[in-house]
């Protein structure tokens, strides 16, 4: 601190408790809401403290299901969910890691070409493409396959790029030694990159994660059978349920449900969180 | 740009970027080139026969009053969402980065909305907000306002915006926090002792030196409200009341999908292509320049 100024360290606590309100009340609300029967819910003001009905409401949504949501259970939901996540996050962090390694640690015909198709594809998000990408799944025969959910968002122009700039960094030594004591490019690969970038696929876990999680057009397009629905895009289904009210204090349920994974994984490693997130969009 | 040392293989580094190729081929690059294509033609709604017509898809969007709402609707959204969620957390960053006490308890408490789905930030917002039992529309009729965001095409618009800007405030926050700590305190304190004052030092020191910050959350925050936010619209008012909140990207969605027209779809995908491809632009002058800074 500069100078000492009470009236300006109370402002500033002021302020970021504002900002804390603003942000949590949303969620304190939905929290609140789905601790309550439709009753509670069904006048105003609603209240702002928990019922007691919390117990019933979350086990009826995770091993019940609603029929606004074609009946299926928000766990089997959730599920869904981690595998896509899961195997988006591993998928991209597999093949970006390798075409880095190629293009930084190889010289061949092609190389920058490669090199900027990769790069070109930051340029075409998936909703501006929507519908012939949706042919091709189709033709592929892929719909409503957790392949056609996970293989078409597995590209990643960013993780690429954050591997090659970390594997710029590593002292060329480290090479020359590796083929002094006679170790191959897989061999290198190995038993040298993978360790040594530990950190950085810890920090792009954690944002590939999110990303994977908090997809919702892609799953909303590609499935059809209810089993394989997703609980970000499942949530949907229950707002816009057509002619019936919509059920606040399970669709609130389903939306706290929906957010603790992400939420839990970006407050437990906040750490590698700040970094990954700085680091991948440099 | 290369390594000095490089390992000698002819086959193995095409079967290392095969695969990213590979997907990149299939899902982004044959798309592409099919939204391209089908631009040109018009289709039958059975997709039988096809016509070529030039760029009448194009001359047809400019023409069509809902279009020119929409663009008009996106920028609006946009900008707004960008400037309102740019300043809070601006806001926000400034005084964290005052405090020492607590300083880690603050950044947890918020930083965690990044991790909240769009989708998930609309549908919270649109039960805070709901006519009849919303506690947001409960407070504002205590205060005179009739908030009803089924029949207001404005409200509806602006509770998009809210919701689109809340989730997007966590992300600003740590970029301008991580911003503001690289500026050199030697520099603070020098303007100190030459007796400027907090509100003086941030105009011409601090906000200046956050340029190259601010420029790169304009345009990240842009691309945000204009691709990412589908999901948010899509799970709240669908679009209306009336397009009212009908955006660019939805409007591709429910042209193409509940509209069948895929000449037109396919027209304003590529209009959007052209959109991302100057803000990506627009986005990499920038990271060169901050190089030589």
């Amino acid at each position: 601190m500069v100078e000492n100024r009470p009236f300006l360290t109370f402002l500033t606590h002021a302020v970021l408790i504002l900002g804390v309100v603003f942000l949590c009340f949303p969620v304190w609300m939905a929290l609140v809401a789905s601790t309550h029967g439709p009753e509670a819910l069904s006048r105003s003001p609603i209240p702002m403290w928990f019922g007691g009905q919390m117990w019933e409401n979350y086990s009826q949504l995770l091993a019940g299901g609603l029929p606004e949501a074609g009946g299926v259970p928000i766990g089997r939901m959730m599920f869904n969910s981690l595998i896509m996540a899961l195997c988006i996050t591993f998928g991209k962090i597999a093949i970006s890691i390798i075409s880095a390694y190629a293009i930084v640690y190889f010289r061949f015909p092609f190389r920058m070409g490669f090199f900027w198709m990769i790069f070109i594809t930051l340029m075409l998000p998936v909703e501006v493409r929507i519908l012939p990408t949706y042919d091709v799944v189709v033709k592929m025969g892929m719909l409503n396959t957790y392949a056609g959910l996970t293989v078409p968002l597995i590209a990643s122009a960013t993780a690429t790029f954050l591997f090659r700039q970390f594997f710029l960094t590593i002292p060329d030594e480290l090479v020359e030694a590796a083929r002094i004591d006679r170790a191959g490019p897989l061999r290198f690969f190995w038993d040298i990159l993978l360790p040594l970038s530990r950190t950085n696929i810890a920090a792009l876990f954690i944002i590939l994660f999110i990303f994977g999680w908090n997809q919702y057009l892609w799953p909303f397009l590609i499935t059809s059978d209810e089993g394989l629905y997703t609980v970000v895009m499942g949530i949907q289904r229950m707002v816009n349920s057509g002619e019936s009210l919509p059920v606040w204090h399970y669709i609130m349920g389903t939306a706290v449900l929906a957010m603790i994974p992400p939420v839990l994984v970006v407050v437990a490693m906040q750490k590698l969180f700040v970094k990954g997130l700085v680091e991948s969009e440099k | 740009m290369q390594k000095r040392v490089v390992f000698r293989s002819r086959l193995l580094p095409y079967l290392l970027v095969l695969p990213q190729i590979a997907i990149t081929v299939i899902f982004f690059f044959w798309p592409s080139y099919q939204a391209l294509e089908s631009s040109f033609f018009i289709e039958d709604a059975f997709g039988f026969s096809r016509e070529w017509v030039g760029l009448t898809n194009y001359f047809e969007l400019f023409k069509d009053p809902g279009y020119l709402k929409s663009f008009r609707t996106s920028l609006i959204f946009g900008i707004s969402v960008a400037f309102l969620a740019m300043a809070i957390s601006l806001g926000l960053a400034v005084a964290a980065n005052r405090v020492v006490k607590a300083a880690t308890g603050y950044r947890t408490l918020l930083i965690w909305p990044y991790a909240v789905a769009p989708a998930l930030a609309g549908v919270i917002w649109y039960f805070l907000m709901n006519p009849s039992l919303g506690i947001v529309s409960y407070w504002l009729s205590g205060v005179g306002v009739e908030w009803n965001h089924y029949v207001n095409g404005d409200q509806a618009l602006f509770l998009v915006i809210v919701a689109a800007a809340w989730k997007q405030v966590s992300y600003n926050f740590l970029f301008f926090l991580a911003g503001l700590q690289s500026i050199p305190k030697s520099m603070i304190e020098a303007a100190a002792i030459d007796r400027a004052g907090p509100v003086r030092r941030f105009w011409t020191i601090v906000f200046p030196l956050l340029t190259p910050t601010t420029f790169f959350l304009l345009v990240v925050n842009l691309v945000y409200a204009f691709f990412d936010t589908f999901a948010l619209i899509h799970a709240t008012t669908e679009g209306g009341p009336v397009d009212a909140t009908s955006i660019l990207v939805f409007r591709v969605y429910n042209t193409g999908f509940i509209g069948q027209d895929y000449g037109s779809s396919a027209a304003q995908s590529v209009i959007l292509m052209g959109l991302v491809i100057a803000m990506t632009f627009v986005q990499f002058r920038y990271v060169e320049r901050k190089v030589q800074y």
